[in-house]
């Protein structure tokens, strides 16, 4: 779009930027519906203490620091963009989608495990002794965990595309703006964090 | 821009990235899909006044039809007709030609989100022929009934994820994406491709309205994505957010709704407004009356939205506390927008106003609007609407606000710009019926209905041949007046669907600015080359320089140097 640059006189932010600014308020708009929702049934049910026993804290904290720990590698590779260093960029977007990798992995170990226990998205056993209540716990559990991870597999997806296109010498700017999108997963991710696994 | 550059029928004129060709899209979508909720009201309505009767064009209308009819009919003319037409279509005629500049700032992603739209409509048109039929349980959606198998869903996977319910689920869903994908193209054309010398306040008021819109979508929408997320669940694997047998709370996806759904009006109100702004000041040739104010107004009214919500659930039992502070949120919105109308009033005022058909359109959705707005003031009292709510009353309240913005907003830009995007004039006498017999048959449709429902004629009820309070007279001959009423307004159209037609094929060649106006629209050429401009305007004065002393033709155009 060089060639409209003579019609401008006013372009602050990037292009870019400013549209995944625009973008990241809509998601977390759509994830702050979806905490609060969950917070305001928590202080109805104080019962849902007792469900959160059964998420694995330390799953979680490892999930977390494997989530910081890409961000981190999101802002290396930026960082060696902007220094137009393609190769070792390359190499730090391949690092953070191992990451996103590594943390579906661990969520799907958890997963299996709270399965194995009966714990699903409608978990029929409790519903069944009359324990509807508690259900609705896990019902939240697998929307707001699975609702992030749909996220997290958006946020690889990009990655993988920009890496790509940085190899041809394509929008190299593309990489702060997937880095953003990268951070908001990582946010999302340290308030359900305490609110799924800490909050017992 | 691409002179000379012979493009593929496709490329042109169906996977086009020109932001013109778009929004022309949007509005053809829109206008279809209000022929499709015109028949669904005509059948109801036919049906609502001779229960029983064969219905001309259709047949026997079965209870369960009439639901799903008058559940499609919302669904189809606030988010398949209001939206494409106002926020969309509009957006994108005029946004980037207004601010000076030669398309949006993610033109691909504009072409997808009309596509991803037009793939909303169909999935919504799909849930008619698909087994069980469409969703009937009302526009809103409202849980039980559209979760947990209460009506068209079933607990095998494959058969709930095409029942439809979940199809209406779907496709709301996919229509916020499209609108969202919209949004961030408004914004972010705005806020960096306006020409040389567009500052803020120089931008005309319907880019600012249509910004602001998209902003409060964009801020109201997000909990009703996640809340139908819950609810295609709750539908197709069996949770329980919306069953209060299980602890979930079907009293939540109301609050989720609404808490979009009263923006949403706004949403709807603001670019027709927008149009209201352009037109009243080039046809009084004067100034637009306090223009900042107007903008001032608009974004307090953005920020009201989102605390009016509960105005809906008044009879859903909530405390009664809180009833009184969204009865109080309600009224208090309605200031910003006299404001605004009375600006437009101010507008008038003195000035040398010229009866041309836009402009005819634009007095009478101001004329209608306020019988729309006044009677939301009654309904914004909790304790009146606890008598009137889910009457006729509420039914014509609404039609008098949504109907004057969405189809009157809508004509009064179509008959304005019209010949500048698509380059010919049209015929002002077929204009002129059109506006006349719309008003008439559009008030003859709806202003009695307030009565019936006053008289406590609820709005779900597909035969009122058994209750005594409406059955008799005058209430029922109303009923068939409104009725036959709706039919003319639903002919009447032909009148606009002729002008339309008779202008494509041998309409004259319309003048670069044929009502001398302003804004930087009627600078290019008519119609608009692709990328608008040979050179880039410069801006150098407001949209609204009208009746300007000792300027040569009475206004000076926003380029135009000293």
């Amino acid at each position: 779009m060089s060639n409209n640059t003579k019609a401008l006189d006013i372009r602050q932010v990037p292009q870019g930027r400013l549209a995944m600014w625009t973008l990241i308020a809509g998601e977390l708009i759509i994830f702050g519906g979806l905490i609060a929702v969950y917070l305001l049934n928590r202080i109805r049910y104080p019962e849902w203490g007792a469900e959160a026993v059964h998420t694995s804290t330390m799953f979680g904290a490892i999930n977390t620091c494997v989530l910081l720990l890409s961000s981190f590698t999101i802002v290396l590779a930026h960082n060696e963009a902007n220094k137009n260093n393609i190769k070792r960029a390359q190499l730090y977007m391949f690092l953070t989608i191992v990451g996103g990798l590594a943390f579906l992995c661990i969520k799907s170990i958890e997963y299996s495990r709270e399965i194995s226990e009966g714990l699903t998205f409608t978990s029929p056993a409790m519903v069944a002794k009359g324990e509807g209540v508690k259900s609705l716990f896990w019902s939240f559990y697998y929307i707001m965990t699975g609702l992030h991870a749909l996220h997290v597999i958006a946020g690889m997806t990009t990655i993988f595309i920009i890496m790509m296109q940085i190899g041809k010498g394509k929008n190299i700017h593309r990489v702060e703006l997937a880095g953003m999108y990268w951070h908001m997963v990582d946010l999302v991710w340290i308030f359900l964090f305490p609110l799924l696994y800490i909050a017992k | 821009m691409e002179h000379g550059h012979k493009q593929s029928f496709a490329s042109k004129y169906l996977f086009s990235t020109d932001h013109k060709v778009i929004g022309i899209q949007y509005i053809t979508v829109g206008l279809l899909m209000a022929v499709i909720g015109g028949f669904l009201a005509y059948v109801f309505r036919y049906n609502l006044a001779f229960p029983g009767k064969d219905i001309p064009l259709f047949g026997q209308l079965l209870p369960q039809q009439y639901n799903t009819f008058i559940t499609n009919h919302g669904m189809i003319m606030v988010f398949w007709v209001g939206m494409p037409i106002l926020l969309s279509g509009l957006g994108n005629l005029l946004i980037p030609t207004m601010v000076g500049t030669d398309d949006m700032a993610f033109p691909f992603l504009n072409m997808l989100s009309f596509w991803i739209f037009t793939l909303s409509a169909i999935v919504l048109i799909a849930a008619f022929f698909v087994p069980g039929g469409a969703f009937g349980g009302g526009w809103t959606m409202y849980p039980p009934l559209s979760a947990g198998g209460y009506m068209n869903t079933s607990p095998d996977l494959l058969t709930a994820l095409f029942s439809g319910t979940s199809l209406m689920i779907l496709a709301v869903a996919l229509e916020f994406v499209a609108m969202l994908m919209g949004g961030i193209n408004f914004l972010v054309t705005t806020i960096n491709k306006r020409a040389k010398g567009m500052t803020p306040w120089r931008i005309p008021l319907i880019v600012w309205f249509l910004d602001i819109a998209s902003v409060i979508f964009m801020f109201s929408c997000g909990p009703l994505v996640a809340g139908a997320f819950m609810l295609l669940l709750d539908n197709i694997v069996g949770t329980g957010f919306f069953d209060a047998s299980r602890g979930g709370d079907p009293i939540l996806w109301q609050h989720l709704f609404w808490f979009f759904g009263h923006p949403e009006v706004y949403v709807l109100l603001l670019p027709a407004l927008g149009v209201l702004g352009e037109i009243i000041p080039v046809f009084s040739r004067k100034p637009l009356f306090a223009y900042k104010t107007i903008i001032y107004l608009a974004l307090a009214s953005a920020v009201l939205s989102v605390v009016v919500w509960a105005h809906h659930q008044f009879v859903s039992g909530i405390d009664p506390r809180m009833a009184t502070f969204f009865s109080v949120g309600t009224i208090i919105i309605s200031i910003p927008f006299a404001g605004i109308f009375l600006a437009f009033m101010a507008t008038l005022w003195g000035g040398s106003i010229k009866f041309t058909v836009p402009m005819m359109f634009a007095l009478g959705f101001v004329a209608l609007f306020l019988v729309g707005g006044l009677t939301g003031l009654f309904l914004g009292s909790n304790a009146f609407d606890i008598y009137a709510h889910d009457s006729y009353f509420v039914v014509a309240h609404f039609h008098y606000t949504l109907f004057p913005d969405i189809f009157f907003g809508f004509f009064a830009a179509f008959y304005f710009w019209f010949p500048k995007y698509l380059g010919k004039e049209l015929n002002v006498t077929l204009g002129k019926i059109h506006f006349w017999l719309t008003t008439i048959f559009f008030n003859s449709t709806f202003f009695l209905l307030f009565f019936n429902g006053l008289h406590g004629q609820h709005r779900r009820i597909n035969d009122y041949s058994f209750f005594g309070n409406v059955a008799m007279e005058p209430y029922s001959t109303f009923e068939k007046v409104a009725t036959i009423s709706a039919i003319c307004l639903i002919l009447s159209q032909l009148v606009f669907v002729l002008n339309l037609f008779k202008t494509l094929s041998s309409g004259k060649k319309a003048a670069k600015n044929p009502w001398n106006a302003a804004t930087l629209e009627w600078v290019t050429d008519t119609p608009p080359i692709h990328g608008n401009f040979e050179t880039f305007p410069e801006v150098y004065r407001g949209p609204y320089e009208y009746s300007v002393p000792d300027a040569k033709d009475d206004f000076i155009p926003q380029n135009v140097a000293n």
